[in-house]
């Protein structure tokens, strides 16, 4: 008799339609699928703000064998082959963007040098570049340094050098869970991780938004059915879409035809994407009473997508973002799975040390669950 | 007579596998009115659609004004001389705009001169009584007014044939007295024009000159109504439709007759006393009283927007009552109490099922829902099905059936859990007799056999008729509440349809509807002088009359619903703000932790160097491996430094010795960071050490002698390295892609998914007007979004504007057109909204972000992201950004990054326009 009843069994049902309608949209279907490959393959290939294939120009007014040999320095993968300018185009290429470093190497470089008169060597930094820039900076100096004092060593081959040879304290540095620092191991599964975001927010909201345009949802409401089923089935189905995608992707694109290791569970991962499916496609619903039409929909989404995907840590380290930035996306579902999901999938990391991450996750859910609650039936006009 | 208006021969047409027309031929002939009879879905409407020039045409010869309508260059020729009200109340017309700028902007899309154009306006909004509503927006006219809108709009242009496709479904009587009245008129003062009319409703068919009927697209008969009755030998045009049926039809159907209605039970079902319901100061319905008993059939009629919906809304609890009380089936009406709502049926007005559910799946989880068990469900199912003569099509999908068929749906899906009271809310509008006769057996058969009670609204007077009481509201008000036979009586004469007309009359409704009397003086006028140079030089090449008449209406819709625009810019403030604020490259703080085996004051040293650095934060020395594993894989650590045993000695003796250094991977950029930090610290920490060694031998003043050369670094546009300036100029091309894409696209689509796109298809408008059109709002929208970004940036942020702003503006401009671009192409090719906004995200979310340059450099990317990066515009105008904001440059040093820009709008647009249907198919 109490009108806040939940039946299961409507939850399903009313979940069973929703996937129907999705299987009978190809151009939806065709979308998603594009999502979890074209997109996720495309996405890896870029290395945002790293130092790979970095262009530099030279400019050589010495000419000399160690300026040659300063040339040959720079190695891909970090950078491109120099390319070699006059003091104008460099100028050019720099105000054009197509360069992020040019050196320029003075005349006499080698001369002034080997007369132990410490030549100076200008290094433009293009620093609208930040990424780049900062790294690259420090990077180049050394190469340059190392390569001068190896020129050095070089030389004076014959007499054995006390301290030129190796320094007195080695540092042996290695990274763990990504030996290579491979971009693509961290840019397909960050791609996987957006692309969840996206979509989840996307079918649940736009769906909600069309079935009322059709005048469908009303005509649920004068059935023994109440919007916390309604809800309910909208989330359920939805987010189960977005799992299955996301694990073909995970399984078939990033481990399959990336060749990209999981060290971690995936289960416990998938376990953690249910969760944030739970806080997004609640969010999802929320944006949908919110906007009332499709265009302001369409609006919205990008509002929320946008600081979603860029400020979560997926791109630039939350370490580095101002706090209250940091403070605020702490609110953001996908700021946790972020850190869920490189915990879990590269550092191994099991239950004992993401379970605040689920903890957030949940909390954050619960509460877009509650608060779309609560405008769902308002905008609906009915309780129960 | 010259030549025939049309003609057609053999007209065939299919959708999939279904056969819509089949072998069609007739003519009509100038100045003749002919109707196209005949039920729902037998092809009426793909038959004025194909005539009208908005369906391609498959096969079979269609000639309208002596040309084939399957020739491009003929259709636009004379689609100006042909007039098409599509089906479907005011779909075509643009709801936010009003009675007046509709009109307006059909008539600019004829390119009528602005004298002539505004003497018909008036002249037409005058003869049809719409003058004084002109500036109500036209979604907010009730049924019949929106029809005499479609009316003017499809008369404003002086056609010659003029094509209605069911002109007066739900309409009331009064306004579709009116329709015809208008409609008589118009020929008068034009014996010229030939008017063709799909209509399933056979009482006006006996009005018209000749009638075509049809039945499973082929023609019946084709000859006038008094002549079909005598073939026939039939009283009535519906009784005479059916009797040209094939036997096998005609036999299923039964005359309705209505048993007379049981001795009162005395039972009240349905109950309101002064029900009372205002939105805002607007009062829908006001002080309903209602009685209705146990198995009555209780009609509702009443002019469209009248409050019956609202009426029947309260009734079933959908929406509150704001004042007086209603019960159902003896319990207060109330909006949680879902155990009525199991007694209850009810079929809305828009209810349109859903559309991707088959009619078996509609059927079924309705049974579910309503908690039927497994073996009664699957059995009810099967039942309805049968019923309601729905078995062959049990597993199609309702958006595939005509009208009749969903309707029958509706009703079967109403009736699943055997409810004691059902409500439907115009179930018949739309329906053709055929199917509509065979609902009210049901409604009867329901109402007399099974004791359901029935409240229903209608627009038909012979359905009214039918009903045990029925009562008229109007404006909110129930205005009179009694049996048919009585008000017939009382009030007209003995006719039910004359007592609503004098009711209404007396209510003051003919004041918002009657035409004023004098129609034919005000339309002479512009008739009869016709405008100079009528047709010429019209359809064909590009005319910025009606470019300008698309972009001033979407220029208008904008307006009227201004949080769209709003959202756009107000969000792209926020997001630049938010983003630029937030996105740092400024790696540090590094967390680390440091393993000694030493614990020495060298091995202290070593870390507090490390710790003094602003790139890193010493956290709790580790106390062994597995505390440096647990950490790390945390994520809590991004550096663990492991300093061996007897490192402090091994310095002092001069012998090597190596520490160990653990990097977090899992971000390899960080991590790259990271290791050039910590690299450059060691290696100073050296330098000093051995600085402090040699210090008192060395002179003061070369301590920086440790490099044999100085690397002298200068960070140039952005000196002080501030990640704000740097990341500002970079979201600006961003954002004003993605917003004006999402916007255009949204546009064009709603068209496509409202209705309105049909005015494209049979107007003189060319796809590139229409397009252009719906673009140059957005762009400029854009551009002031561009110029706000700016005014922020500079003055909020900070961000310097060391270049020319004139030439960052045209290159706004020309990007936004592009953007723009990109929006209409993603909409000339999807079909429903929720595509074009997962289309505009996927393709322009990623490509911005990743292949424009804005985290890495273009010249950074290999392979497939090169290649997008060199023709993506984003790519180009982030140049244009930087290089404007930050690096002062001006439209000579930029004008390479302009090329692409001008190149991407034609491109776009041409793509648009050729993936932009010119028909439907």
């Amino acid at each position: 008799m109490g009108p806040l009843r939940l039946r299961w069994d409507h939850v399903r049902d009313l979940g069973v339609k929703e996937l129907w309608s999705l299987a009978r949209d190809p151009f939806l279907l065709g979308l998603i699928l594009f999502a979890f490959t074209v997109s996720v393959y495309a996405g890896t290939k870029v290395s945002p703000e790293t130092l790979q294939h970095t262009p530099i120009a030279i400019v050589d007014e010495d000419r000399s064998q160690l300026s040659s040999r300063l040339r040959d320095a720079f190695l891909p993968p970090y950078f491109q082959a120099p390319r070699l300018v006059d003091a104008d185009a460099m100028e050019r290429r720099l105000d054009a963007g197509l360069d992020t470093f040019a050196l320029r190497i003075p005349p006499r470089f080698q001369r002034d040098l080997l007369a132990g008169r410490q030549p100076v060597l200008q290094l433009q930094v293009d620093a609208t570049r930040m990424g780049q820039a900062f790294s690259g900076a420090g990077y180049v100096q050394r190469i340059v340094q190392d390569e001068v004092r190896r020129f050095g060593g070089a030389r004076s081959a014959g007499v054995p050098s006390e301290n030129g040879a190796s320094e007195p304290v080695e540092l042996v540095i290695r990274a763990r869970f990504n030996p290579e620092l491979s971009r693509v191991w961290f840019g397909s599964i960050m791609q996987v991780i957006n692309q969840v975001t996206l979509l989840s927010l996307l079918l649940t909201g736009a769906a909600l938004i069309r079935e009322r345009e059709r005048g469908t949802l009303e005509h649920l409401l004068v059935m023994p059915v109440t919007p916390l089923e309604i809800m309910l089935a909208k989330v359920w189905s939805m987010g189960l879409v977005v799992l299955v995608a996301a694990t073909a992707s995970l399984q078939l694109v990033v481990r399959g035809l990336l060749q990209v290791p999981i060290a971690g569970s995936l289960p416990l991962f998938l376990a953690g994407t249910a969760l944030h499916l739970f806080a997004t496609t609640s969010l999802g619903i929320l944006l949908g009473t919110l906007a009332r039409s499709m265009p302001r929909f369409g609006l919205t989404l990008l509002m929320v997508v946008l600081p979603l995907q860029m400020l979560s840590g997926s791109i630039t380290p939350r370490e580095s973002m101002p706090v209250w930035v940091q403070l605020a996306m702490l609110v953001a579902p996908n700021t946790h799975y972020v850190i869920l999901g490189q915990g879990v999938l590269y550092r191994s990391a099991g239950l004992a040390t993401v379970w605040p991450q689920f903890l957030w996750l949940a909390l954050i859910g619960s509460a877009f669950f509650g608060i779309a609650l609560a405008r769902f039936r308002r905008t609906l006009g009915a309780a129960g | 007579m010259s030549h025939p208006v049309v003609r057609c021969r053999n007209l065939t047409h299919r959708y999939g596998g279904r056969q819509a027309l089949a072998g069609v031929s007739f003519e009509l002939g100038e100045g003749q009115l002919l109707g196209l009879v005949g039920p729902d879905g037998v092809g009426k409407s793909s038959l004025l659609g194909l005539i009208a020039g908005a369906r391609r045409l498959q096969r079979g010869q269609l000639e309208v004004f002596g040309g084939s309508m399957a020739m491009g260059e003929h259709r636009r020729a004379i689609c100006q001389r042909i007039a098409y009200l599509p089906q479907g109340l005011g779909r075509h017309l643009h709801a936010s705009l009003t009675v007046a700028e509709n009109l307006r902007s059909f008539a600019a899309l004829f390119s009528l001169p602005r004298p002539e154009r505004d003497r018909r306006c008036t002249a037409l909004l005058a003869s049809t009584g719409l003058a004084p509503f002109r500036e109500r927006p036209a979604g907010q006219l009730s049924g019949g007014m929106k029809q005499k809108l479609g009316l003017c709009c499809a008369l404003v242009h002086d056609p010659d044939l003029l094509l209605l496709d069911e002109p007066t479904t739900g309409v009331d009587p009064l306004a579709r007295r009116q329709f015809w009245q208008l409609i008589a008129d118009v020929r008068r003062v034009r014996p010229a024009l030939a008017v063709l009319v799909a209509t399933a409703t056979m009482e006006e068919a006996a009005d018209f000159d000749r009638l075509l009927a049809l039945d499973g697209g082929q023609v019946l008969a084709a000859t006038s109504p008094a002549e079909l009755l005598a073939r026939t030998a039939s009283a009535s045009l519906e009784e005479a439709f059916i009797a040209l049926l094939p036997a096998e039809r005609r036999q299923r159907h039964r005359p309705v007759r209505i048993p007379p209605a049981p001795p009162a039970a005395a039972e009240v079902v349905i109950e309101a006393q002064s029900l009372s319901r205002r939105f805002g100061t607007f009062t829908a319905v006001d002080g309903v009283d209602l009685r209705i008993q146990r198995g009555e059939i209780f009609g509702f009629v009443g002019s469209n927007g009248c409050g019956k919906t609202t009426t029947m809304k309260m009734l079933t609890g959908l929406l509150p009552a704001s004042g007086g009380q209603a019960w159902l089936l003896g319990r207060p009406v109330r909006p949680d109490d879902l155990d009525t709502r199991r007694r209850v049926g009810y079929v809305s007005q828009s209810f349109s099922l859903y559309g991707e559910l088959s009619v078996r799946q509609n059927l079924t989880l309705h049974a579910r829902l309503f908690g039927l068990p497994g073996s009664v469900r699957q059995a009810r199912v099967r039942d309805l099905l049968e019923r309601f003569d729905l078995t062959a099509v049990a597993d199609r999908l309702p958006s595939a059936l005509p009208q009749g068929q969903r309707q029958r749906l509706a009703l079967a899906v109403a009736l699943i859990q055997q409810p004691e009271v059902l409500i439907l809310d115009e179930p018949t509008s739309g329906v053709d007799p055929v199917a509509r006769e065979a609902f009210w057996q049901e409604l009867i058969q329901l109402s007399r056999q099974e004791g359901v009670t029935i409240f229903i609204s209608t627009h038909f007077i012979n359905e009214a008729a039918r009903c045990d009481r029925l009562s008229l509201m109007h404006a909110g008000r129930m205005l009179v509440s009694a049996t048919p036979a009585e008000l017939a009586r009382q009030r007209g004469g003995g006719s039910l349809e004359q007592a609503f007309l004098a009711i209404l009359r007396d209510a003051g409704g003919g004041a918002a509807d009657d035409p004023p009397a004098g129609w034919a003086a005000p339309m002479a006028m512009p008739t009869a002088g016709r405008w100079p140079g009528r047709w010429q030089g019209q359809g064909g090449g590009f005319s910025l009359q009606r470019l300008a008449s698309v972009a001033g209406r979407e220029t208008l819709e904008l307006w009227r619903d201004p949080l769209r625009a709003v959202l756009a810019l107000a969000g792209s403030l926020l997001l630049m703000v938010v983003m630029g604020l937030g996105i740092s490259f400024d790696v540090d703080n590094l967390r680390f932790a440091v393993l000694d085996h030493d614990g020495t004051s060298f091995s202290r040293d070593y870390a507090d160097t490390l710790a003094g650095s602003r790139y890193f934060t010493a956290t709790p020395p580790l106390g062994d491996h597995r505390d440096l594993d647990r950490r790390l894989a945390s994520g809590r650590l991004s550096l663990a430094l492991e300093i061996p045993p007897g490192f402090g000695r091994s310095l002092l003796r001069g012998s090597p010795v190596a520490i160990g250094a653990w990097i977090d991977g899992a971000m390899p950029q960080r991590a790259e960071t990271a290791r050039g930090y910590l690299q450059g610290i060691h290696g100073q920490w050296l330098r000093e050490r051995d600085e402090r060694q040699q210090a008192p031998r060395r002179p003061p003043g070369e301590a920086g002698r440790g490099e044999p050369v100085l690397v002298e670094t200068r960070f140039r546009y952005n000196p002080e390295l501030r990640s704000l300036t740097a990341m500002v100029p970079a979201m600006i091309p961003l954002l004003l892609l993605l917003l004006p894409a999402m916007l255009t696209a949204l546009s064009v689509v709603r068209e496509k998914e409202l209705g309105s796109v049909v005015n494209l298809y049979v107007t003189p408008l060319t796809r590139l007007e229409f397009l252009l059109g719906k673009q140059l709002p957005y762009a400029a929208l854009g551009l002031l979004n561009f110029l706000l970004l700016t005014l922020v940036a500079t003055t909020v942020l900070g961000v310097p504007l060391r270049g020319s702003l004139a030439t960052a503006t045209l290159a706004a401009g020309l990007y936004v057109g592009a953007a723009t671009g990109f929006g209409l192409l993603v909409s000339s090719f999807m079909a429903s909204q929720i595509s074009a906004i997962f289309g505009t995200a996927v393709l322009t979310i990623l490509p911005a972000l990743s292949f424009s340059g804005l985290f890495d450099p273009v010249s950074s990317l290999t392979g497939l992201s090169a290649w997008i990066s060199r023709i993506y515009p984003t790519t180009h105008f982030l140049t244009i950004t930087q290089g404007t904001f930050l690096k002062g440059l001006g439209f000579g040093a930029l004008a390479g990054a302009f090329l692409p820009l001008l190149l991407a709008i034609p491109v776009l647009l041409g793509l648009s326009v050729l993936c932009l249907r010119p028909q439907e198919s």
